[in-house]
């Protein structure tokens, strides 16, 4: 059973102490990470699916319940307590779909039936759909990212999930992000989009390597997100036209004038 | 004095892990000397200079690597023990998967790179099989759910072997393998390989160019299977 786990802050890329010393995250929390390109958001997840013991670059060190974790906490996949979205586009495994799917069910002690589900899931995340016999290699972009998602979300299912930029493949990223954040979790989202990041409960700000400040949604940010969530459906709506080649012919964007004239 | 015995393909990261745990060893005063075996070049004994351990470099030429690191291990003990040194660590050519050069007592270490395909485990040898650590390298560069099938590939061939998942860049996983080098065992004064080396006694040994079989004398093995001894 995971309450908590807690990061405890290092050192930035300059060697210079981490602004933020501690974060601790409960049960139930989405955290955004947030921050420029190279600015340490992947390594600080990739910290945290490693339950680092001031071990890398970074030496940070991750608690469980305020305790460290065993070898075995941290390595056995049957154990495993972290399912990871990681920011990689591509599988570089040389197999079918189906046969890596059962491979990872069989690793994660989970039921070989749960290879059809998963494949079922990705396809309501993508377009063109992907099929048991498929070699991984050759799926798109797109089509992996699915894949990878629908993996986590049933084969890996952790009580902490770290996600990395679910948003730049073109997948239905609010679906995505619904799949793989169940109840009870703790969640993290690694992201550059707005829409995103204001979904989450807080956000931690990196800088040059380092953890620099931690932001709480506010109550005007999470009023903002409704609406961003409105423009969202409408650029999916129109993507969607663009994709099946229909040309767009009006745009229905009454909504946001009406709550701005509305204040006036 | 320990020995740690390196081995693994050309640029699965064996240098890159072993200069993270370097560091980690010297940072608790235990000394160790570092030799590089290969066969005609490598750069790889400057960048242990730089960790400040005394480096001794081992070109096998003509002779298989593996089997020159074999059959040099006692001078590369008594050079280490002259240096004073805590540790030996032997980084191997690594061409070859079916010779494994570790000794009864040495830690053998074999590093593998996790994106060589999730069957890599299966296809090499002894290396794997006979080794006590299997560090696993460049997981960064796969999906989570790739890692976890490697680590299940490696455990078919090798269900002792403990796995460490590092990281050659960051050093993630490096303390964790100098931890295991703390608790290798003493080497002893007549040392004894886990595992024979395969036979190569043939005439390709001694030089022949000549590829049809007419040419050939020794312990060969037609590609049906069938081996055996043709000579005198
Ligand atoms: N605390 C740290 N100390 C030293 N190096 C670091 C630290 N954090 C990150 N780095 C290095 O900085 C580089 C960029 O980090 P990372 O990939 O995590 O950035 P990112 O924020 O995810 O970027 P992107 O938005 O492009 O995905 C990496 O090479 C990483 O190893
Ligand atoms: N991405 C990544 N690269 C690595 C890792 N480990 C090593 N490398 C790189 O792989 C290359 C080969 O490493 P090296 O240590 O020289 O391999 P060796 O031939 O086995 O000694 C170097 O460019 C390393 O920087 C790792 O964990 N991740
Ligand atoms: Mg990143
Ligand atoms: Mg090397």
């Amino acid at each position: 059973m995971i309450d908590k786990i807690t990061v405890t802050g290092g050192y930035d890329k300059q060697g210079n102490k981490e602004p933020v010393e501690e974060v601790i995250i409960q049960k139930g929390e989405i955290f955004g990470v947030v921050g420029p390109t190279g600015s340490g958001k992947s390594s600080l997840i990739g910290d945290i699916e490693q339950l680092a013991q001031e071990d890398t670059f970074s030496k940070r060190k991750i608690l469980i319940n305020g305790e460290e974790p065993s070898y075995d906490d941290r390595t056995n996949p049957r154990k495993k307590m972290v399912a990871q979205l990681s920011q990689n586009m591509n599988f570089l495994a040389d197999m079918e779909v189906g046969e890596f799917l059962s491979l990872h069910a069989k690793c994660r002690g989970a039921k070989n039936a749960c290879v059809d589900k998963v494949i079922e899931l990705a396809n309501t995340l993508t377009g063109e759909p992907i099929k048991k016999e498929h070699e991984l290699t050759i799926l798109s972009g797109g089509q992996s990212r699915a894949l990878m998602v629908a993996d986590v979300a049933i084969i890996s299912d952790s009580p902490i999930v770290l996600i990395d930029e679910i948003e730049n493949a073109g997948i239905r990223k609010h679906d995505a992000l619904k799949v793989l954040s169940g109840h009870g979790k703790i969640v993290m989202v690694v992201t550059h989009d707005p829409v995103l990041a204001l979904m989450t409960d807080k956000r931690i700000v990196m800088k040059n390597g380092g953890m620099e400040k931690i932001v709480s949604t506010s109550p005007q940010e999470k009023f903002i997100s409704k609406k961003l969530n409105k423009i969202d459906e409408l650029m999916l709506h129109l993507r969607e036209k663009v994709r099946r080649g229909e040309l767009v012919e009006d745009l229905d964007i009454d909504f946001l004038e009406l709550e701005s004239s509305r204040k006036k | 004095m320990k020995m740690v015995i390196v081995a693994g393909t050309p640029g699965s990261g064996k240098t890159a892990v072993l200069i993270h745990a370097l560091k980690s060893l010297k940072l608790k005063n235990l000394k160790s000397s570092v030799v590089k075996i290969d066969c005609l070049y490598t750069d790889d004994d400057k960048k242990f200079a730089k960790v400040g351990v005394p480096v001794k470099l081992g070109l096998s030429m003509d002779m298989c690597p593996d089997h020159y690191a074999i059959y040099n291990l006692e001078d590369m003990l008594s050079w280490a023990h002259s240096n004073d040194s805590d540790y030996l660590m032997v980084e191997t050519a690594g061409l070859c998967h079916r010779c494994a050069p570790y000794t009864i007592n040495s830690l053998g270490v074999c590093v593998i790179d996790a994106t060589s395909g999730p069957n890599t485990p299966l296809k090499v040898g002894p290396f794997l099989s006979t080794a006590d650590i299997a560090v696993v390298t460049k997981g960064d560069m796969i999906s989570q759910a790739e890692r976890e099938i490697f680590r299940e590939k490696i455990l078919e061939v090798n269900p002792e072997a403990k796995i460490i998942e590092a990281n050659g860049l960051s050093g993630q996983g490096c303390l964790e393998l100098a931890d295991e080098m703390m608790k290798a065992k003493e080497v002893s004064e007549e040392e004894e390989l886990r595992h024979s080396a395969p036979l190569a006694v043939c005439t390709l040994c001694v030089g022949e160019t000549k590829v049809n079989k007419k040419h050939h004398r020794g312990i060969l093995r037609r590609i049906d299977g069938f081996e055996s001894y043709k000579g005198e």
